[in-house]
């Protein structure tokens, strides 16, 4: 069984201004899903929470194990990951950018060498390994950003607009990898996107967030 | 104008020549001014970092403390030291005054609000998204820290220069606690500063000379330094 999100009674405000109101929803391991809707209706702020990167004013996010809710730590924060909007490129080169997860978590060096150089090439982006990250394109970053969050192979992968602002080739390419992630069922698949084309493509289940709640489209 | 010629030729001939004197006094103005800056650095990054990191109480006050600090007056840091180590001071069983390591305490307070302050700037203004993504790639708060300040790594060594270029050119508060004792606590501006009182101008020129070069080194580090935070040179790899 693998792992996954449950929400439960989830409220979450800025500014006096309610997001989400009791939002629960329970996400099935091993699947895709796509939540939609309009800007500003809190899909970020779900993922975000979801991610374990924000806290909810109220309710809680539960991941649970042998019907145990985890303790939010560390070791439940390595097996999840976020690929954020604006990817956040750390100023070195593409290569120890994809690396940064895997040298934070004491692996070996030659274990790194081995999965970054795979993932780089399943990307597209082994050509670019030496080169500075901050000088790649923008449809490029978003490949290099989802290369940082499969090569520590999450057990559950947020992914906020993986295809917003960038072409048509970049997307295509983001797209086909999510899709060979999806066959493998290795990870459980929470995205957020404007498409419905693409949420038809991607998605097992596809949702949309409306009055601060998740609704089963 | 003949005395400035006449003092310029004897002070290339003092370079050239390379006067035993004349090295002493630079490698101890280098031994003090790079003590000096290790320790502000050692001291004022962590500060800066934690200032810029943390919410800590009073930290509105203690940048203030800091940002003021960067306008000290020599002189008075130098009395301030000098009271501190003097005989009758709080500090005066540690025999400290006109000694090396007095005039290192001296240009450390003039170097740690620099370099705390612009290390400060620095990490502040590394985009919230990197603090982020690290989170979410799994780093504890310590390397998450880390992965911030080494983000910010142009702009603290930017601050380290302007902490070693306040320091290499300050008079007042070396000569306070230093006492220019020659061959013992006489550095490069210290010497100019006596030299020129005695009239004797090749020295003191011959230091002047090589004080502008120092000052022209560290400009040109500082805009190397600078470059590299926006072309991205010197990105560190090891694969």
């Amino acid at each position: 069984m693998g792992l996954s999100p449950e929400l439960a009674q989830i409220s979450k405000a800025y500014n006096g201004r309610v997001i989400l109101k009791d939002c629960s929803w329970v996400f099935e391991p091993g699947l895709a899903h796509v939540l939609m809707g309009p800007n500003g209706t809190g899909k970020s702020t779900l993922l975000r929470i979801c991610a374990l990167l924000e806290s909810p004013d109220l309710g809680s996010v539960n991941y649970l194990a042998g019907g145990r809710s985890l303790a939010h730590d560390l070791e439940l924060k390595r097996r999840i990951t976020l690929l954020l909007p604006g990817v956040g490129v750390f100023n070195t080169s593409v290569f120890n950018n994809v690396a940064y997860g895997l040298k934070i978590r004491g692996l070996q060096r030659r274990e790194i060498e081995a999965r970054v150089g795979a993932i780089l090439e399943s990307v597209g982006l082994a050509d670019k390994r030496r080169q500075r990250a901050l000088e790649i394109s923008t449809g490029q970053s978003k490949r290099l950003g989802l290369a940082r969050a499969m090569v520590l192979e999450p057990e559950v992968l947020f992914l906020d607009e993986p295809t917003a602002s960038i072409d048509q080739e970049n997307s295509e390419i983001i797209e086909r990898i999510i899709l060979e992630m999806k066959e493998k069922k290795r990870a459980t698949i929470i995205m957020v996107t404007h498409d419905p084309a693409q949420a038809r493509r991607l998605g097992d289940r596809l949702l949309l967030i409306k009055d601060g709640k998740l609704w089963s489209r | 104008m003949d005395t400035i010629l006449q003092g310029f030729g004897s002070a290339f001939k003092l370079i050239i020549a390379l006067d035993s004197e004349l090295l002493k006094i630079i490698w101890l103005s280098f031994k003090v001014s790079g003590a000096a800056l290790l320790l502000a650095v050692l001291f004022g990054l962590p500060l800066g970092a934690l200032l810029a990191l943390k919410r800590l109480p009073l930290r509105g006050v203690i940048l203030s403390l800091i940002n003021t600090g960067m306008g000290l007056p020599p002189v008075v840091v130098g009395l301030f030291v000098y009271l501190l180590l003097s005989r009758s001071g709080p500090l005066g069983f540690m025999s400290l005054l006109y000694t090396p390591p007095a005039m290192i305490v001296a240009q450390f307070i003039l170097a740690f609000p620099i370099v705390t302050s612009l290390s400060h700037t620095a990490i502040v203004n590394v985009n919230p998204i990197i603090r982020q993504a690290a989170q979410v790639l799994g780093a504890n708060p310590l390397q998450e820290a880390l992965t911030v300040i080494r983000e910010a790594r142009y702009g603290i060594m930017t601050g380290g220069i302007a902490g070693l270029g306040r320091v290499t050119a300050e008079v007042g508060a070396v000569i306070m606690v230093g006492g220019n004792i020659a061959g013992y606590t006489r550095v490069m501006t210290t010497t100019i500063a006596l030299e020129t009182d005695k009239g004797n101008f090749d020295l003191a020129i011959a230091l002047g000379i090589i004080l502008l070069g120092l000052s022209l080194l560290i400009n040109l580090a500082f805009r190397a330094v600078q470059r590299m935070g926006r072309t991205g040179s010197g990105v560190v790899l090891w694969d």
